[in-house]
């Protein structure tokens, strides 16, 4: 799994924080998303997916590889 | 039920027979007329949308926005309603600051590791709120023992409101909030006297900081170095006290009803609270009351929808909570499923407006309910849930009791 990010888009709703912790965090200075780990273990994929599909404003890629 | 150009439009907005449940409109329009010409209730025609793409499509459009509304052509809600609160000196101050400069600025204390931080206050709280109903005694209205009263406290903390100003925070945004029970004359003394304790509340933030969001705002800037004026901070405590109090309070109580009238749902949380974060989405995808009326878009430019063309000049009213019924969109649509996932409804809007408080927002639900189950597991309705009231309120309408017993 391949993650990315497009700041620009983010509206810095942190539903990404509140749901992938481990993946996502929220600059201190204006909240907006910043990508811990782009490439995360299987067991987080799950909750990656999730917050990509509830993103509001799309802001999260998530490419499926080997 | 096709409904052609020439059938009268509907007045707006549908009601619907029973509180929990939606109005019988909703599954004949996405079908048959996506694209729905409707009457609001000032007598001005706008358009219905009510399918999820459609609905999704036209809120993060840019050939549509919300400052459109100001618009001469656009279409009022209400009779006599100048614009209402899109036009207000709230309203006018926040635009002033810069939508996108204003929403980093204030959004960074909406973080969810923030968020996290509050939440032992919050169900402190809670649990303070849920022991004075417990002294009450069953049957208890949970509407004025928590839902109502929750949200403002939580805000007031954020604030940094003091304790001793409480009550008067409170007694404001009721006035704010009860249109039908206050004269015109006593909802602008409110909105005056608010805006006046903002302004010296924002003083005494900046003689004496805390750690809190009105200190934090007046310590900070935007990234050119730029501070928010003193008319933006003011206003940003305004919006924050009407955007997130009536909504979050109506919807814990909506929640708890929806929960409650299958006490199956109730139970099933009870043996495992490690849903509640899912259940919170869900009940925020399936609540028809949801964001109750819908979101306002003015339409700059032709715009094509699933049923049609949408021409420019035209004011659009995206129904979120009719998007989240839709069957296109969703498996099993009118069930209400605990473990659905994911779950993108549009109880928050989407795009660049859509709400900044939603961490905040799920983060109580989160909480209430958690603290909810865990104080009274037996909680449950001490009336039939057919005979739950909605107040006729205009752009929401949250329940007016909710009788509970445990
Ligand atoms: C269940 C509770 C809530 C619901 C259903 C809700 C719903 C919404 C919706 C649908 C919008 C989008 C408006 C649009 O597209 O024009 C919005 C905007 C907004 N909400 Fe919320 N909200 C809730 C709670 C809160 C809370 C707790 C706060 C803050 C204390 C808040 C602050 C805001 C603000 C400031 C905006 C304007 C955002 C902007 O224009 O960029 N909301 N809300
Ligand atoms: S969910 Fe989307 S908009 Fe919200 S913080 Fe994460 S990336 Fe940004």
């Amino acid at each position: 799994m391949k993650i990315t990010v497009d700041q620009e888009k983010c509206c810095g709703a942190g539903q990404c924080v509140l749901i992938a912790p481990e993946v996502f965090d929220q600059r201190d200075e204006d909240g907006i998303v910043v990508l811990l780990d782009a490439a995360p273990p299987t067991a987080l994929h799950g909750d990656v997916r999730e917050s990509a599909e509830v993103c509001p404003t799309a802001a999260i890629e998530v490419a499926q590889e080997e | 039920m096709a409904r052609s150009a020439d059938t009268p439009p509907l007045d707006y907005p549908l009601t619907s027979k029973a509180a929990l449940e939606p109005p019988e409109e909703w599954a004949g329009l996405r079908e048959g007329c996506p694209v729905a010409r409707v009457t609001l209730p000032s007598g001005d025609e706008a358009t219905l949308l009510t399918r999820y793409d459609d609905v999704r499509a036209a809120l993060s459009d840019p050939r549509l926005s919300r400052e459109g509304l100001a618009s001469p052509d656009a279409a009022r809600v209400a009779a006599g309603d100048t614009a209402g609160i899109f036009a207000s000196p709230m309203a006018r101050a926040l635009n002033d600051e810069g939508h996108e400069r204003w929403r980093r600025m204030v959004g960074r204390w909406f973080t969810a590791r923030r968020m996290s931080a509050l939440r032992p206050g919050m169900e402190e709280l809670t649990a303070r709120l849920i022991g004075r109903m417990r002294e009450h005694g069953g049957p208890a209205d949970l509407v004025a023992h928590l839902a109502f009263p929750l949200p403002v406290l939580v805000i007031c903390s954020m604030l940094g409101v003091p304790e001793s100003d409480r009550d008067a925070f409170k007694g404001w945004s009721d006035t704010f909030l009860n249109t039908t029970r206050y004269t015109k004359a006593e909802t602008e003394a409110a909105h005056r006297d608010f805006a006046a304790y903002m302004s010296g509340l924002v003083d005494a933030k900046r003689a004496a900081p805390g750690d809190d969001l009105l200190s934090h705002l007046l310590a900070g800037a935007d990234s050119e170095g730029e501070p928010m004026s003193e008319a933006g901070l003011v206003a940003t405590g305004q919006a924050l006290l009407l955007a997130g109090h009536e909504t979050t309070a109506g919807f814990i109580a909506m929640m708890t009803a929806h929960l409650l009238s299958d006490r199956t749902r109730w139970e099933r949380l009870v043996a495992d609270p490690s849903l509640v974060r899912r259940s919170v989405e869900e009940l925020l995808r399936f609540d028809p009351n949801g964001s109750g009326f819908g979101m306002l878009r003015y339409v700059h430019e032709d715009t094509e929808f699933s049923g049609g063309t949408v021409p420019r000049g035209t004011t659009v009213v995206c129904s979120m909570a009719a998007a989240n019924r839709d069957e296109r969109a969703w498996q099993d649509a009118a069930a209400m499923d605990l473990d659905r996932s994911p779950n993108p409804h549009l109880a928050f809007g989407v795009g660049p407006h859509s709400c900044l408080g939603q961490p905040l927002a799920r983060t109580e639900l989160q909480a209430v309910l958690t603290v909810l189950l865990r104080e009274l597991p037996t909680l449950r309705l001490a009336v039939d849930p057919r005979e739950l009231r909605r107040h006729e309120g205009l752009l929401t309408s949250p329940l007016r009791e909710l009788p509970v017993t445990w």
